[in-house]
């Protein structure tokens, strides 16, 4: 196969990454890692490399929209910010130390967990009872979020449990080239116990800065080869772009459960592959 | 001067639709340069065969940020998807920063620190 046939079937596979992961809310950044590195057999700290990339590109698009809605916390985003970038930082600096076969055990036990928690009953918890907590009141956290009843305020519980959550969610990021949406969401919401909305919007737009700190990183090192980083960017690009697009003409829930086994599958062959020291 | 409502975004709603255009150009003039470097290198290399199975680290002058510059000013494909990818990790660096432009306005110090502190950990990151 020549690079201009490589660099199609991967820009293609990518596209559809890109597509699903934005159709369906769980990222396409999840499953390029083991699709370079399964399918296509590339070293999986290029694969990374290649991920973190394509994560910036679709977070920094899909933030904007977010921040409008008015859902977005941009002071909680700033302040835990500080926790997943020192994470990021200290992941990308493990990837040079780690071999590939534990990388990828890792990769397939946090995908295994991200696809549990994305699979669960969502439910919004009551946080407007809750007495304030007096740091998330110093740091004027408390905000308020649209509802179809107007707007609701909220308190935040919990910060240092949730700084120090969103630090792993940094760590991980850095150290496996995703975004780790499905861990800052938990770290917000069910830890700092802000509402679920909330802590999506809030999540993705923290997802980027976070990906952009260990991307540095990645390309300082030469783990980023234009090469390979090309197609995944451009496809992953596209295809959230599109899965954006024709979101309420999808049968989401169908694409959610169908994205949900690919993951699933992926997450068991890398574990496997790892475990045989085939990566 | 009344303490900063928490509950609004940094400075007035014009200013996040500006940053929110500003995201989504550099997302796209990344791209547009990304494409541009990759259709040069697909049509020098495109009859090559690709290997990325076993790990090189990519070479110098693809790693540092004046390296990359230099390359993508002297129509290097390579560099100048390189420098695609750099423009790409510079739009969140740059949202941070305008954030924190935003927190001045707002005299909300403690946030105006936050945002430097992000921002200096994410350079340090770029430039090394």
């Amino acid at each position: 196969m020549d690079t201009l046939a490589f660099s199609g079937i991967v820009g293609a596979a990518s596209f559809c990454a890109g597509f699903l992961g934005s159709l369906t809310g769980l990222g396409g950044g999840v499953v390029i890692v083991p699709l370079l590195t399964l399918v296509f057999g590339a070293d999986i700290r290029y694969a990374i490399g290649a991920s973190l990339v394509s994560i910036i590109a679709t977070s920094s698009g899909a933030a904007a929209a977010y921040v409008k809605e008015g859902f977005t916390n941009i002071r909680i985003g700033m302040l835990l910010e500080i926790a997943t970038v020192i994470g990021a930082l200290v992941g990308a600096s493990l990837v040079a130390i780690i071999p590939a076969n534990v990388i990828a055990v890792i990769f397939g036990l946090v995908l295994l967990q991200s696809a549990y928690l994305a699979s669960r009953p969502r439910s919004e918890h009551a946080t407007a009872n809750l007495p304030p907590d007096p740091l998330a009141t110093r740091l004027r956290l408390d905000s308020t979020f649209p509802t179809d009843a107007g707007e609701a305020r909220y308190h935040v519980r919990r910060v240092p449990g949730g700084f120090a959550l969103m630090w792993l969610a940094g760590v991980l990021s850095g150290l496996l080239g995703i975004g780790s949406g499905a861990v800052k969401v938990l770290a917000m919401d069910q830890v700092m116990l802000m509402p679920f909305k909330v802590s999506t919007a809030t999540s993705n737009f923290m997802i980027g800065v976070t990906a952009a700190a260990s991307a540095g990183i990645y390309l300082r090192r030469g783990y980023v080869v234009p090469g390979l980083a090309m197609p995944v960017m451009l496809g992953v690009l596209a295809g959230a772009m599109v899965g954006a697009r024709l979101l309420f003409r999808m049968p989401v829930r169908q694409l959610r459960i169908l994205f949900a086994v690919v993951i699933v599958v992926l997450a068991l062959e890398m574990i496997y592959h790892g475990l045989a020291g085939e990566l | 001067m009344a303490a900063p409502d928490s509950s609004m975004p940094p400075a007035d709603p014009r200013l996040q639709r500006v940053v929110g255009s500003l995201l989504r150009f550099g997302v796209l003039l990344a791209a547009a340069v990304v494409l541009g470097g990759g259709v040069a290198y697909l049509a020098k290399h495109g009859a090559a065969i690709p290997d990325y199975r076993v790990f090189r680290g990519q070479p110098a002058e693809l790693r540092s940020l004046g390296g990359i510059v230099r390359g993508a000013l002297a129509l290097d494909e390579r560099s100048v998807v390189q420098l695609g990818l750099v423009l790409l990790i510079a739009t969140p660096i740059a949202r941070v920063a305008i954030a924190g432009i935003a927190f001045v306005f707002e005299r909300d110090r403690t946030y105006v620190l936050v945002a430097l502190l992000v921002l200096a950990l994410l350079l340090k990151s770029l430039l090394g």
